[in-house]
């Protein structure tokens, strides 16, 4: 019975895409909405039964793909990244509904979302070469059309497509050469094939196909370097778009890593996983680095996206490292928090993108330093970009904070006592990983506050009215996911178990031992979340009390007056007098100057008469990405430079042309004689 | 001397010494003097109960009463042993001490900090000048005295009042 | 009967180490503060005198900005709120506090993270260029502050094998060879350092200037008054209080109940109530003597706190 989840997920992906396709206006985004939750809760079903009983899903059929046949084969680990896909696609449709009236109702966009997350919900299911490389294509392009969905003529957007197609296919090509290495070594294409031969494979090919497989799939999580598209694709894709690929679609990139690592090469040598460590560590800095000073809003989400995937990065790597040098409890740990990032990550990154889809609605801007005052105008948007905004920065109660100590009790327990060079190295990479948690939290309180909080700072922002109750609600579910998974994170513990038990050979059975609190098995580590959510609600109730307490005794209670704000006697205030975002981020940026190195541009216009008198003064400060400027392109231009040169060889003479047919003909017949 | 130069003044160096700081707390020297028992205490000294915040404004004033009111916080008349304390915002305060005649510049930031002030509140006029304009009475610049722009509850009378007279009407408020 | 009674008494002990470290954080900001004025060569306030100062402010009224929000109302309430589970599950004056088993290191610097950030949002909606550039300023203290923090945090668990609170300090009592070994010495000053980052003293910030282009923490609280501002003070000295309460149990835990019953419980508070003044004294004194540090010399500052605690990390490593 199970069996058939798969199919039904694939059959009412199909069918939605055809009615987005055929319907008329009113009934295509509902009925599309409608057959892509029930592919979406087939794909639910599915992989609870995975996780619950442990045995996987296994459909295979040569209809499909009739030269290599597809296989689908469902396991833990994938059911994890399924229900995962699953309840943020539940959550992004819903917010679709309301967006409808807005934008993403055309025909190829209501047929477009429906295959984008069937695609999604399917990839972790894939058991072939074929069948994983087909989906991702899938997924890739139909993410691509989706990017372009609104604003297609904005020059900004075409070139984030052009951006986003050009390294999702680099990426795709690393891992299909990755993948086809592994195979043609293994002689079959079914990962099961492969697994089986993994063993015998040349170190050089099995090291090979890691590093590519890092580089393609690292490129899709958003790891630095490889990560340039993600802050260019994400903030122009329209809301609900954003958050399927911010919530659901870079997951997919740690799957691939896992999936190759462990699945089927069967693990590494360390030096591996310490090159996935570093990764992570580079991407969560800079990603955390250039979300604090970013100003756009989508856009700091995104590089916080890049910062997420580096934390997870982080786990992975030290899972394999620990796994590698034989503490397998250890690794079973480090992989649990790995994955419970990316739950969390999908949890709370649904919900603020949503959000932040809701504001650029409401407002028509994304520029943070134009927004403001919205918390009193959009209440729930507001609420659910607080809560988001507190889980990302790993605060209790919410579900950051489990995740981000399970990863810090992982490092903590896990370290080889061999090597001095790893004496020095985890000590810094625990600092680089607070570091990113405080920039997160400074992040985020840039963009709760001066996004919604004050005085709105533009005409734009101060009409501003809450969105349609589908879009409130889309973004609150997943909210509402943050708080339950932060307070009970018990729920999914145990499932994310059963997917490291796949992976991590010699695993207990219960690592993380949870009931009321978590508890590390064989370790020494607890932690209660229920308990201390309990414990801020139990003493916010007592705080209030005994200021009401306190006012009543000490005398008469005065009613509480609203007033303008103290501004130290201006006659005038104003709200552009309030802090901005770059104000805000501006010690940050003087402190890591060197790492950020913005563009800044002076420009003093004297007057006519004088070169004494100065007219105007501009200044214009902005902050790149440090790698696309000078890694990308330079390469950029030294590729179109190699062509302007190689374009001479073709100048349109035909006897130029009848000239290198001859040369080509003298070089045959010499070599042929 | 014709031609001779005059010694540079070598400022005075204290020695920052651990032991320098222990024997200063353990045996304090302190400058303040003791200023007697309390007055008595006003229909105010209740509720304050021995603690007044104090936001200072000078409306126009010379700088004399200025002088005065940093004095009396002071080492040697130490206003802040009974409870009086200056704070930078209004909304701290309880008390607002105005110094100097208010000029037409002041008049509006004057009556905007009464405003930010939350209940129960009080104003203290400090200086000939601030009770009615004093020396400045009628100049072009001069909007009026301080009662001319917000309610004032209490006037230290003097041009400059003595930091000990000062006090006295603090001392009055906090009940200490 | 007994689980009831058990109950009760854990309740009470909780709520005993609330009370005492809500008494004592006003209490001890005033003898900070007469130290000060001691050194100065004045009499100075007598020490009781913030706790007049909040029993007055909750008579007075609440004021709000025109367009704030209910953040700016919850700012004050959830900073004494995570101030409160914290006393009340930290190991201060006991060393098996009530739910304290569970009591991680790394739940309460986040706990008072927590804090931090509501007060931070809440400056941010006042919509005043104060509350933002107090805002601005305690949040790239506290994110430069956090590594440090965190890695002599891992330096002083890992010879213990473990993060929890109670059990780290249980150590120091257990085996003081522990505390003077250079990796918990070490990391205890790196902790210092952070610890007057994070509740504003000298050289970070000075707590009793009225130049508002010189505030951090003071530039976020500048629009509450009454009730509200009796809470921020209140939480205020509360986070100093508890911080300095963790230094001293995990430099000196001697004193600190390690049995159950009320006489060892009242012992544990009077040892934690000398320890603290011992310690607040000596950062007072230290305070008179330091001028405060300009804004862009503090990534220095906690930079060296970075480097001291990973080198207490690496030698807790090579050691082990």
């Amino acid at each position: 019975m199970s069996d058939l989840s798969l199919v039904i997920t694939a059959a009412a992906g199909c069918v939605a895409a055809a009615a987005g396709g055929a319907l008329p206006a009113r009934t295509r985004v509902p009925v599309a909405v409608l057959l892509t939750w029930v592919a979406c809760g087939a794909g639910l079903v599915g992989a609870v039964v995975v996780l619950r009983t442990g045995h996987p899903l296994v459909l295979s059929t040569t209809r499909v793909l009739p030269l290599t046949g597809a296989t689908l084969v469902l396991r833990p680990l994938g059911a994890v990244f399924v229900v995962v896909t699953a309840v943020v696609a539940v959550a992004a449709s819903l917010s679709w509904l309301g967006y409808a009236g807005h934008g993403l109702s055309t025909r190829t966009a209501s047929a477009t979302v429906p295959i984008f997350v069937t695609s999604m919900l399917l990839v972790p299911a894939a058991g072939s070469v074929a069948t994983f490389v087909w989906l991702w294509e899938l997924m890739a392009i139909a993410s691509l059309v989706l990017v372009l969905a609104d604003q297609r003529t904005r020059e900004q957007t075409r070139s984030a497509a052009q951006w986003y197609a050009v390294m999702t296919h680099a990426g795709a090509a690393a891992i299909l050469l990755a993948l086809v290495l592994v195979s043609g070594h293994a002689g079959g294409q079914t990962f099961a094939a492969i697994r089986v031969h993994a063993a015998h494979l040349p170190g050089a090919v099995r090291s090979a196909a890691f590093l590519l497989a890092v580089v393609g799939f690292g490129s899709k999580a958003g790891a630095v370097p490889l990560h340039v598209w993600l802050p260019k694709a994400h903030p122009e894709a329209p809301g609900p778009v954003s958050a399927l690929m911010s919530g659901a679609m870079v997951n997919l990139g740690i799957y691939g890593i896992v999936l190759v690592g462990d699945q089927l090469l069967g693990g590494g040598p360390a030096w591996w996983w310490l090159v996935v460590s570093a990764l992570g560590v580079v991407s969560a800095l800079f990603g955390a680095l250039h979300a604090a000073t970013s100003t756009d809003l989508k856009r700091l989400l995104a590089y916080s996206t890049t910062d997420s995937m580096g934390l997870v990065l982080i786990g992975v790597g030290a899972s394999g490292l620990f796994a590698s040098t034989g503490h397998p409890a250890v690794a079973a740990i480090a992989l649990v928090s790995a994955l419970l990032l990316v739950v969390n990550h999908a949890a709370y990154k649904g919900s603020l993108f949503l959000s932040a889809g809701s504001v650029q609605m409401a407002t028509g801007t994304r520029d943070l330093d134009q927004l403001g005052g919205l918390m009193r105008s959009m209440p729930v948007t507001g609420g659910v970009f607080v809560i988001g905004g507190l889980a990302i920065a790993a605060l209790p109660p919410l579900n950051g904070f489990v995740g981000e100590w399970l990863l810090f009790q992982s490092l903590l327990h896990g370290l080889p006592t061999s090597s001095t060079a790893v004496a020095i190295a985890v000590p810094l990479g625990v600092g680089a990983l607070a570091l990113t948690g405080g920039l997160t939290a400074a992040a985020f309180v840039k963009a709760i506050g001066v996004g919604f909080l004050g005085r709105p700072r533009s005409p734009g922002a101060a009409a501003a009215r809450e969105v349609p109750h589908t879009m409130q609600a889309g973004a609150g579910l997943l909210a509402a996911a943050c708080v339950v998974l932060g307070v009970v994170p018990m729920v999914v513990l145990p499932a994310l178990e059963r997917a490291v038990a796949q992976v991590v050979a010699d695993a207990p059975a219960r690592g993380v031992t949870s009931s009321v609190d978590l508890r590390l098995h064989g370790l020494r580590g607890e932690l209660a979340p229920g308990l201390l959510a309990v414990g801020l609600a139990l003493s916010v109730v007592v705080v209030l009390g005994f200021r009401r307490l306190a006012e009543r005794r000490f005398y008469l209670r005065l009613p509480v007056r609203r007033a303008e704000p103290w501004g130290c006697g201006r006659e005038l205030q104003t709200a552009r007098m309030q802090y901005t975002a770059t104000s805000f981020a501006e010690p940050l940026q003087q402190v890591f100057d060197d790492v950020l190195r913005p563009d800044r541009d002076l420009t003093v216009s004297h007057l006519a008469e004088s070169r004494y008198y100065t007219e105007k003064i501009a200044v214009r400060t902005s902050i790149d990405d440090v790698i696309e400027r000078d890694l990308y392109r330079p390469a950029i231009s030294a590729v179109y430079g190699w062509g302007r040169w190689a374009a001479r060889l073709q100048n349109g003479s035909v006897h130029r042309y009848l000239a290198y047919g001859l040369v080509a003909l003298v070089v045959i017949l010499v070599v042929i004689v | 001397m014709r031609g001779a130069r005059p010694e540079p003044v070598r400022p005075a160096t204290a020695r920052v010494t651990l032991r320098a700081a222990v024997q200063t707390i353990l045996h304090p020297h302190t400058a303040t003097e003791d200023l007697g028992p309390p007055p008595p205490p006003g229909p105010a000294s209740r509720r304050l109960a021995g603690s007044l915040q104090i936001r200072h404004v000078d409306a126009g004033s010379c700088n004399g009463c200025e002088l005065e009111i940093t004095s009396a916080f002071g080492p040697v008349y130490d206003a802040e042993r009974f409870g009086a304390r200056l704070v930078a915002s209004p909304r701290h305060a309880d008390a607002l001490v105005v110094t100097g005649p208010v000029t037409r510049n002041m008049a509006g930031p004057l009556a905007k900090t009464y405003d930010a002030m939350p209940e129960p509140r009080m104003v203290i006029a400090v200086g000939d000048c601030a009770h009615d304009c004093g020396v400045f009475r009628g100049g072009y610049g001069v909007e009026g005295a301080v009662v001319d722009v917000v309610p004032v509850d209490m006037a230290v009378p003097g041009c400059p009042p003595h930091p000990e007279a000062i006090v006295r009407a603090l001392r009055g408020l906090t009940g200490r | 009967m007994s689980t009831v009674a058990g109950a009760v008494a854990q309740v009470a002990t909780a709520g005993a180490q609330v009370v005492a470290v809500g008494i004592g954080g006003p209490v001890l900001v005033g003898a900070m503060r007469k130290v000060r004025c001691r050194i100065e060569g004045r009499v100075g306030p007598p020490i009781g005198q913030p706790l007049r100062d909040l029993r007055k402010l909750f008579a007075k009224q609440r004021m709000q900005p025109d367009r704030s929000s209910w953040v700016f109302a919850a700012g004050p309430v959830v900073l004494v709120a995570t101030a409160v589970v914290i006393a009340a599950i930290a190991p201060l004056a006991t060393d098996g506090p009530p739910l304290g088993r569970t009591t991680d290191f790394f739940a309460v610097v986040f706990v008072l993270l927590l804090g931090s950030v509501f007060l931070a949002l809440a400056a941010l909606d006042t919509g005043t260029p104060f509350g933002g550039m107090g805002s601005s300023r305690a949040m790239t203290i506290g994110a430069l502050a956090e590594p440090a923090l965190l890695v002599a945090l891992l330096a002083m668990s890992i010879p213990v094998r473990t993060s929890n609170l109670p059990v780290l300090v249980r150590s120091g009592l257990d085996h003081p060879q522990l505390i003077a070994s250079p990796e918990r010495i070490l990391a205890l000053v790196s902790f210092l350092v952070v610890i007057l980052a994070e509740s504003g003293r000298l050289p970070v910030d000075n707590p009793e200037t009225h130049l508002e282009l010189t505030m951090i923490h003071e530039a976020m609280v500048l629009e509450y008054s009454g009730p509200d501002l009796a809470l921020v003070t209140l939480g205020a000295s509360m986070r100093l209080t508890i911080l300095l309460g963790l230094l001293v149990n995990l430099l000196a835990p001697w004193g600190i109940a390690d049995r159950p019953g009320a006489a060892a419980f009242a012992v544990g508070l009077a040892a934690l109530a000398l320890k603290v003044a011992v310690a607040g004294i000596a950062i007072a004194t230290f305070e008179v003597f330091t001028a405060k540090l300009r804004l862009f010399r503090l990534p220095e500052l906690l930079a060296g706190a970075f480097v001291l605690a990973v080198v207490a990390a690496v030698t807790a490593l090579v050691v082990r």
